[in-house]
């Protein structure tokens, strides 16, 4: 489980981020917090410094490695899934396969929408697709997985750690309670990031428009 | 006997000349006029009770008094709706001012924020009531003239954005100064308040609030049973009389226990930043800091807590 015990780090340059997001994302609970409260003199907090905060902020866990559905089911009735290796240990992978492009002998309905990438760019294959690959090769976890969205997205994942982008549900005040905090792929499909368009709630039905669906020119 | 025929009268009244006649006609309609008039004062006098009618101003009220308004409306919630319904009083926190920061590159305008305001704060099922409009808004600008509140169709639209709008918790309030009775104030975590029992209903707020953030209770909210929400707060979401005012609270209920507001948690993509703007180490101090906000009509010096931003 990935825990923030602190307050998000606060950074000028995206550069920056990476030594000071280690520090700050823990895997493991009750760990300190590599930065300490500014508590000024005659400014009352409610919140008492991150180190001394008695709820933790907890970033939802993602699933991974994916497992894919056969159709089948096992004797007890459950389905049953297998591995990437499955498939893919038979085959060399195809570095020219672009998202975006119809694809032919894997994923067939896989269609998505996020620039020029390629499969590879965030698949690790030498791990029989068991895990993701950053930018400089390192293998990482698929539970892990807003690091390598963070390769690309600084601005995202600096607002992010700072409080001011994606969902969350909890406390404001960390003193009072937790925090949980959707990771990046709780909103973004990582194949097709774009936010999808929705319909939206119903909105309010004015005293004086009284008909249904009513819509201003 | 022709002479005593033009003399017939009336058994009862006896002999009733033109102006007699006239007399009692006027006195009749007079009296029917005079009942028709106080008939809502008899109807209103069955749900108020006296001890409502004779409580104090909010601020007036004794710790004791205040206990015993609380126990009172809890019965009477719970006996409304037959829900385990409890009123509290939540006090500011010392130290704690809030502000409240959107972002509109985010935003999509799919008014969960709304809904979730509406179920959080009990409000009038028949309107669709809630705190928060959201305006969709022609790109380039911010003319609220040519936004639309009122959109049945997917979102985000091709060269829109969304903008939701609700109580600006401002600085320099004006809805507070209008109001004749002191019935509205703001507290010292800056959220400005209402007591339902002491608002005579004369929407001056209404009018003198440039966000058109208050709204008039012009029925009696209807919410079914089923559906209240029963963590209920004296100055935010407990079941309204018809005929008051009633605004956005920042969910007080909530956020003086420390959570989020609903409309925030409701924010499916997360466009919504809430905290307590005196603590330097909070996400809302580091959105004031590091992006470029801008307040709604700034130049009528209501110094809203209320930002808005942009990404780029």
């Amino acid at each position: 489980m990935v825990i923030l015990t602190c307050h998000p780090a606060r950074l000028p340059r995206a550069a920056a981020l990476w030594p000071m997001a280690l520090l700050c994302v823990w895997v493991g609970l009750g760990q300190g917090c590599s930065r300490s409260p500014r508590p000024q003199e005659g400014v009352p907090f409610s919140r008492a410094g991150a180190s001394s905060s008695p709820y933790p902020v907890i970033i939802r866990e993602v699933a991974g490695p994916p497992e894919i559905a056969t159709g089948l089911l096992d004797d007890k009735g459950q389905p049953v899934t297998v591995g990437c290796a499955t498939c893919h240990s038979t085959k060399a992978p195809n570095a020219a396969a672009r998202l975006g492009e119809p694809l032919r002998d894997f994923h067939q309905k896989l269609a998505g929408q996020h620039g020029s990438l390629s499969c590879l760019s965030c698949h690790d294959a030498t791990d029989g697709y068991a895990s993701l690959r950053l930018a400089d090769g390192q293998r990482l976890p698929y539970q892990e997985v807003m690091k390598l969205c963070a390769q690309c997205h600084g601005p995202q994942y600096r607002d992010y750690l700072n409080g001011a982008h994606g969902g969350m549900i909890g406390h404001w005040d960390l003193t009072q309670g937790g925090r949980v905090r959707n990771n990046c792929i709780h909103c973004h499909d990582p194949h097709a990031p774009k936010y999808p368009t929705v319909t939206p709630a119903p909105g309010p039905r004015d005293r004086f428009l009284k008909e249904e669906g009513h819509e201003r020119k | 006997m022709s002479e005593s025929k033009s003399k017939l009268s009336l058994p009862v009244v006896g002999e009733v000349d033109r102006r007699t006649a006239i007399k009692a006609g006027v006195a009749t309609l007079g009296l029917a006029a005079w009942a028709a008039a106080i008939k809502p004062w008899f109807e209103w006098t069955a749900e108020l009770s006296t001890e409502e009618f004779l409580q104090k101003h909010y601020r007036e009220l004794t710790p004791a008094q205040l206990q015993q308004v609380l126990q009172r409306l809890t019965e009477e919630a719970r006996e409304a709706t037959g829900k385990n319904v409890t009123v509290k009083d939540h006090k500011p926190i010392p130290g704690v001012q809030f502000a409240y920061a959107l972002n509109l590159s985010i935003c999509i305008g799919c008014r969960k924020c709304a809904e979730a305001c509406h179920i959080e704060n009990n409000h009038d099922r028949p309107s669709n009531q809630s705190y928060i409009r959201v305006f969709e808004m022609e790109k380039g600008g911010i003319n609220f003239e040519k936004g639309n509140a009122h959109y049945h169709h997917a979102v985000p639209a091709k060269d829109k954005y969304y903008m939701p709008v609700q109580c600006q918790q401002c600085e320099n309030p004006p809805c507070v100064t209008a109001c004749p009775i002191e019935a509205t104030w703001q507290e010292s975590d800056g959220i400005v308040v209402v007591d339902y029992n002491w608002c005579i209903g004369c929407r001056y707020c209404e009018a003198a609030c440039p966000y058109h953030a208050r709204r008039f209770n012009w029925e009696k909210p209807q919410v079914p049973p089923e559906e209240i929400n029963p963590n209920q707060s004296y100055l935010s979401n407990r079941l309204r009389p018809q005929g008051v005012m009633e605004k956005c609270t920042f969910c007080l209920h909530r956020t003086r226990e420390g959570k989020l507001p609903a409309c925030l948690e409701a924010c499916p993509t997360g466009a919504r930043v809430f905290g307590n703007v005196l603590d330097p180490d909070s996400e809302i101090r580091w959105v004031l800091e590091n992006k470029r906000v801008f307040v709604l009509k700034e130049e009528l010096g209501t110094k809203p807590r209320f930002y808005y931003f942009f990404d780029k």
